[in-house]
């Protein structure tokens, strides 16, 4: 089904959120007011972007270490983000989990995740309960293609397809996982390849393309609400940062060319100059959206900066449930 | 009470580490015992992930593949089970394999391969296998990374009877250890502390080893032992000389360097020195070494002990990732040198 003008409007505005929010967290990244690991998605908006609008609220995710992009898509508050990212106490974690474990439970996206292989199986267990109660909710894994060599991935994802259970598994397929070239660690060069191993259909695409991510994963999605268990998507994208933080030309693991070549492919530039072309949104609508959620974007710095750090005292709580 | 025979100091150790003026640091020393064991043995491999073209995401494999290629450094896929069950496997058909965990917490990834696998096959097997395996990772906490990778989970490992587990407190033991470790016929997991990596100190260039299980004496004194490995030596020495300076006191500093085999002979000899004992380490608290070494101590010299052994370690949760919180955390030389003052009986300034 060809996007409504209004689902590219909202593609349009999930990206350009994560974009200018990872552009955000980097530029505090580097000058040392965001301790810890920093894994940016700018590169892969067009996948988180897709699948969430083509997901409805109900729908879980599960995400991984490079997660900031699947909980703005999932509609996450960039001031919470941003302050849980600097380790703040109106952070979503209350300071507590930072970039590798942000999450938003009311929202169903069930969290970052520090291991990698680690958030796959979950995204299960959201399918099997989904399916216990019988209702028509869907869960969403999303993983990379360096996840796909780790044994809890194969696990889980067979485990979902004998039991037949409602999961769409998103393969961000980057390239690389860490600084290590895909083509080193698996024998095989689409990772979609896989899914024909579980039994379940698997389709690539572009994933710079937002509305080819969008139209798949509707399909995937009803596919699973109608009961006929997981789909398998390859989205071919790219990360221009590299692994962790800020840097994105000179490294040793890929080349600068590499890295332009898919910048030319860029999936905000692409959609926006698409339907500017087709005279379906106009430039100046486009760059109205740009300035409202550099403004948001510029609240969120603000609201994590001006955000104390957690109090001590909080340090031993929420280690259990405590009985009520 | 202090009892009559009191040792005047514990049994002289041999140092083990030549003499040298070169520094070096942490990850320097073990970049070049990596160089050296494997010029020395053909039968040295490295595999994990990034290790190769990357030189490990921290560099501790740096340069290595340029000088012994993609056979003898090999880039894994992220596959900690079958990156532990590679080397076990290798080490039983006659190699030397150094397999490489990023992170401390990703030990837990191939928990089976090592507990369940690695560390039983000899016995299971009426003593036929041999596995000259070496396990390296990088723990510790104190740099936000967050409750999946900062832990420090040794006890965990020492609970398991066929493994050796390896914590060096400073350049020259982290290479002196390491080699140990390689040459060793039975699995070691070799843990460096991920904030030492820039530290610096004397490193001889020379091939040298020290022995697994043989602790090491880092600071000599009467009042109260301290036993501490890893980066918390470290923050022990610092808190040595506060209570030196500040209060006139005299601790003795023993590392026992390895946690399995633990060098109990040298902490019961210092406990029956110093009559005190406090036990410091990252880990939390309950269940952690510590524990161990407490029940040691009391098992084999309670007649000495003039107070209960002490443990400062983390309180029990996972590791916060807010500075703010992880501060408060991990023990430092001022959490260490209250402990010290507790145990002594001695008000704790500002508690
Ligand atoms: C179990 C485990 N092993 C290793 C790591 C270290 N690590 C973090 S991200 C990463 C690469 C992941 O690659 P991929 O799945 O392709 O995701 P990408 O980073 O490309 O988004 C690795 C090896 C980890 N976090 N967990
Ligand atoms: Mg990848």
């Amino acid at each position: 089904m060809e996007p409504s003008v209004e689902i590219i409007k909202d593609l349009h505005r999930r990206m350009l959120r994560i974009r200018l929010f990872e552009e955000a967290a980097g530029k505090l990244f580097e000058g040392n007011k965001m301790p810890g690991f920093l894994h940016l998605y700018v590169g892969q908006e067009a996948v988180a972007a897709g699948v969430c609008v083509a997901m409805r609220d109900d729908d879980q995710v599960s995400s991984t270490h490079r997660g900031h992009g699947h909980l703005v898509a999932k509609g996450g508050d960039l001031s919470k983000m941003m302050a849980e990212l600097m380790g703040k106490a109106d952070g979503y974690c209350n300071g507590k989990g930072g970039s590798m474990h942000i999450c938003d439970l009311d929202l169903n996206m069930l969290g970052a995740n520090g291991i990698v292989g680690g958030g796959t199986p979950i995204a299960v267990g959201a399918g099997f309960a989904n399916k216990y109660r019988g209702n028509d909710t869907v869960s969403v894994a999303f993983f990379g293609d360096g996840s796909t060599n780790i044994g809890a991935f194969h696990e889980a994802i067979n485990m979902a397809a004998a039991l037949k259970l409602p999961v769409l598994f998103i393969c961000e397929n980057n390239e690389y996982g860490e600084y290590t070239r895909r083509d080193k660690v698996m024998a095989i060069n689409d990772v979609v390849d896989r899914a024909a191993g579980y039994g379940i259909p698997g389709v690539i695409v572009d994933g710079m393309d937002a509305m080819a991510v969008y139209e798949a994963s509707l399909e995937g999605l009803d596919r699973a609400r109608r009961g006929e268990g997981p789909t398998f998507i390859e989205c071919k994208t790219y990360r221009y940062y590299n692994h962790h933080g800020v840097q994105t030309l000179g490294m040793k693991y890929r080349t600068d060319e590499e890295v332009e070549e898919w910048k030319k492919k860029d999936c905000i530039d692409a959609l926006e100059k698409r339907v500017t072309d087709a005279g379906l949104i106009s430039a100046e609508e486009l760059a109205a959206v740009r300035a409202e959620v550099e403004a948001e974007v510029a609240e969120a710095v603000e609201f994590g900066e001006n955000s104390p750090y957690p109090d001590a005292s909080t340090l031993l709580t929420d280690v259990y449930t405590e009985m009520v | 009470m202090t009892a009559t025979t009191t040792p005047s100091s514990v049994h002289p150790q041999p140092s083990f580490v030549p003499e040298t003026d070169r520094e070096l640091t942490y990850l320097g020393a073990f970049n070049e015992a990596m160089f050296q064991l494997m010029r020395e043995d053909e039968d040295i491999f490295v595999a994990g992930e990034d290790v190769g073209l990357q030189g490990g995401v921290f560099g501790s494999f740096k340069g290595l593949s340029d000088e012994f290629g993609e056979r003898r450094v090999v880039d894994t896929p992220i596959a900690e089970q079958a990156i532990v069950g590679l080397g076990i496997g290798a080490a039983v058909a006659g190699l030397r394999p150094v397999v490489d965990l990023m992170f401390f917490d990703f030990v837990m990834v191939a928990m089976d391969q090592i507990a369940n696998q690695a560390a039983k096959l000899k016995y299971m097997f009426g003593g036929k296998a041999t596995l000259p395996l070496t396990i390296t990772t990088n723990g510790g906490a104190g740099l936000s990374a967050a409750a999946q990778h900062s832990q420090s989970l040794e006890a965990m490992l020492c609970h398991v009877p066929g493994l050796k587990v390896v914590m060096p407190s400073s350049p020259a033991d982290l290479k002196g250890l390491l080699v140990a470790c390689v040459r060793e016929n039975n699995p070691t997991i070799l843990v460096k502390n991920k904030r030492m990596f820039g530290t610096t100190g004397l490193v001889p260039e020379e091939l040298y080893e020290i022995p697994l299980g043989v602790g090491n004496v880092v600071r000599e004194g009467n009042d109260v032992t301290i036993v501490a490995y890893g980066r918390m030596v470290e923050e022990s020495e610092k808190a040595a000389q506060r209570l030196a300076d500040e209060h006139g006191l005299s601790c003795e500093i023993i590392d026992p360097r390895t946690v399995q085999p633990l060098d109990t002979d040298l902490i019961v000899a210092s406990a029956k020195k110093t009559n005190r004992v406090v036990v410091v380490h990252e880990a939390v608290r309950f269940g952690g070494l510590g524990a161990e070494i407490a029940a040691q101590v009391q098992e084999e010299a309670f007649d000495y002990l003039d107070a209960p052994v002490a443990r400062v370690a983390a309180p029990f949760s996972p590791i916060p990732f807010s500075p703010g919180l992880e501060g408060h955390y991990v023990p430092n030389a001022k959490r260490i040198s209250a402990g010290i003052l507790e145990t002594l009986g001695r008000p704790v300034p500002g508690a």
